[in-house]
């Protein structure tokens, strides 16, 4: 079963890595021939190995899920900006010269 | 005594000396960091121990079976005093807040680490050319590489620096830079040694080993890292043997199995004649020497490359700019996640990241992922079928080929083809060693020995005996 393109950049996304365009073919090329060596496994007869001796874990969904927190961002972060959280400078960071009030 | 810092002696015998007064500790220690400092060209460490904190090491260390002898350990164990970066530049400069338990183990027997080694990024390689701190050099042809992943710990046990060395095992990442360094490299039964402070790859096929200049400096690494941690679930509770107890020993009675499947018709004959000759001494030794089968030995690598994968698509998945390292600029959370797993991950690690979450995706996880889990029984049942029959130990070729050049393995199936020898112990999690047994085109190749689970005795009985056997001829 060969990979492609779209299956190599979906992967990437649930894998949460970037993968260069340019370095996309031959990610795909590179893939293809692991994949390939790793065939010979499928005519492999395992029916003499019980099919408890390494139970099966359970599975997620593929698809690239919101980042989920414990409790709404509300709840704890009321000034949200482009993902990340404002929250009101330390005091020590007061103490070594930054002006109070800065975010 | 051959000089004032120890450097010929056994590290048994420099803990002795040590322990009697008639070495210091101090000169000992830091006569090695300068070994290491001095052979700064092999590039075998990622960090290296202070004068300072070396003499305050040495200088307080306790009256253990390590007594001021000087040690080197791999990057991705963690140490509280000097960093733990994996070879990557993901985690370049963490300091870990605990140590392992076979760090702590070193510390209370009187170890001095003198440095962490390098090693390739996150183990993920057999070369050590995938360190984000570039590649490790081969002391004996620095034209070739060390092996790996643990090549930094070998050079560092080679090249002289240190008598023993700890390295980290997922497919052969001991043995098989051990063999191509020319030393003797230990993997424990999986179980045997506490993984409590190494950085995972693959859980379930992760082992902290040993590299000695000899088989006596190895089995006196792995004796003070062995034992049960209840920090790691997966450690054992069961006896640990005194492996120096047996050197000298007679291998009268003992049964060695040759598997057929470890000489193809393809292996090189030249290592095929340093094994012949290898297990011409054993038999001359008084062991009784079989032909056996382990007939799912040519299905390890497949099997490998996609259970390690895939564990470690899981393990690698909490480098992410969060909690570790560095962290790369970016416009939401997402994208920071991304940018800092591409910028902070080498290509290798990339590479088996996304194999390992292909094959754990839901619509190939029957065929690749739980296909490959019922076939790594089939391998370990091998292993029990032969050890159950009355065979104590096996003995192997370590590995396919004595190091190879620089860049001249540029096909990752190519180049994973090289623990095709020794990734099937780390599937059965059996215990395995590398041993010099003479040369090929001028560099060491290595045999190897396996035994039954916790049977590390066994595998040094026949080590010892064979050392001794070959003397001279293992540089021939």
């Amino acid at each position: 079963m060969a990979v492609s393109d779209a299956d190599v950049l979906h992967v990437a996304a649930l894998a949460r890595v970037g993968v260069p365009l340019e370095r996309l073919p031959a990610m795909v090329r590179e893939l293809n021939g692991i994949l390939e060596h790793m065939a010979v496994l499928e005519s492999v007869d395992v029916s003499s190995v019980a099919a408890d001796a390494r139970p099966a874990m359970p599975r997620r969904d593929d698809q690239v899920a919101p980042v989920l927190l414990a409790r709404p961002l509300a709840d704890f972060a009321p000034a949200p900006r482009d993902g990340f959280l404002l929250v009101p400078r330390l005091s020590t960071h007061s103490q070594l010269g930054a002006t109070e009030g800065d975010e | 005594m051959s000089g004032m810092d120890g450097h010929e002696l056994s590290a048994a015998d420099t803990a002795s000396a040590v322990g009697a007064g008639t070495l210091s500790a101090t000169d000992v220690c830091t006569a090695a960091l300068e070994r290491a400092m001095a052979g700064a060209d092999l590039n075998a460490y990622i960090t290296l121990a202070s004068d300072g904190d070396v003499r305050a090491m040495a200088g307080a260390a306790p009256r253990g079976l390590l007594h001021g002898v000087p040690v080197a350990v791999k990057d991705n164990i963690a140490t509280t005093a000097l960093s733990t970066s994996c070879g990557s530049k993901i985690l370049q400069g963490w300091v870990s807040p605990y140590e392992a338990t076979a760090v702590a183990k070193l510390h209370a027997a009187g170890a001095v680490i003198i440095g962490k080694t390098n090693m390739d990024e996150f183990a993920m390689g057999s070369s050590t050319e995938n360190s984000a701190y570039g590649p490790t050099l081969n002391p004996l042809d620095h034209a070739r590489v060390p092996g790996g992943s643990s090549g930094g710990s070998a050079a560092a046990v080679a090249a002289g620096h240190c008598r023993i060395s700890f390295g980290s095992e997922t497919g052969g990442s001991v043995r098989q830079p051990a063999a191509f360094c020319g030393i003797v490299g230990v993997k424990p039964t999986y179980g045997r040694v506490s993984r409590f402070g190494l950085v995972a790859f693959a859980s379930s096929l992760d082992h902290i080993g040993v590299f000695g200049r000899s088989v006596d400096d190895a089995a006196l690494g792995l004796q003070v890292i062995a034992g049960h941690d209840p920090h790691d679930a997966t450690s054992v509770d069961t006896p640990v043997d005194v492996y120096r107890d047996q050197a000298g020993q007679s291998l009268i009675g003992l049964v060695v199995g040759v598997p057929t499947e470890y000489f193809p018709a393809t292996l090189d004959p030249q290592i095929r004649a340093r094994c012949d000759r290898a297990l011409d001494r054993l038999r001359q030794l008084g062991a009784e020497v079989r032909p056996v089968s382990l007939p799912h030995t040519d299905l390890a690598i497949p099997v490998y490359y996609i259970l390690a994968p895939a564990e470690a698509s899981s393990n690698l998945a909490r480098f992410d700019g969060v909690r570790y390292g560095p962290r790369a600029p970016a416009d939401d959370l997402r994208e920071m996640y991304e940018q800092t797993r591409s910028v902070g991950f080498g290509p290798e690690v990339t590479r088996r990241i996304i194999l390992g979450t292909y094959v754990l995706s839901q619509g190939h996880y029957d065929a690749y992922y739980r296909k490959a889990m019922l076939v790594r029984e089939k391998i370990t049942e091998d292993f029990a079928r032969v050890f159950a029959s009355g065979v104590h130990v096996l003995f192997t070729p370590t590995t396919p080929s004595p190091a190879f050049g620089f860049g001249t393995r540029s096909d990752p199936i190519e180049m994973y083809l090289s623990d095709i020898f020794t990734a099937t112990a780390n599937l059965a999690g059996v215990p395995a060693m590398s041993q010099p047994i003479g040369l090929v085109d001028g560099m060491p190749v290595g045999g190897q020995l396996l035994a039954a689970h916790f049977r590390e005795a066994d595998m040094f009985r026949a080590a010892f005996a064979l050392e001794g056997a070959l003397g001279s001829e293992a540089l021939t």
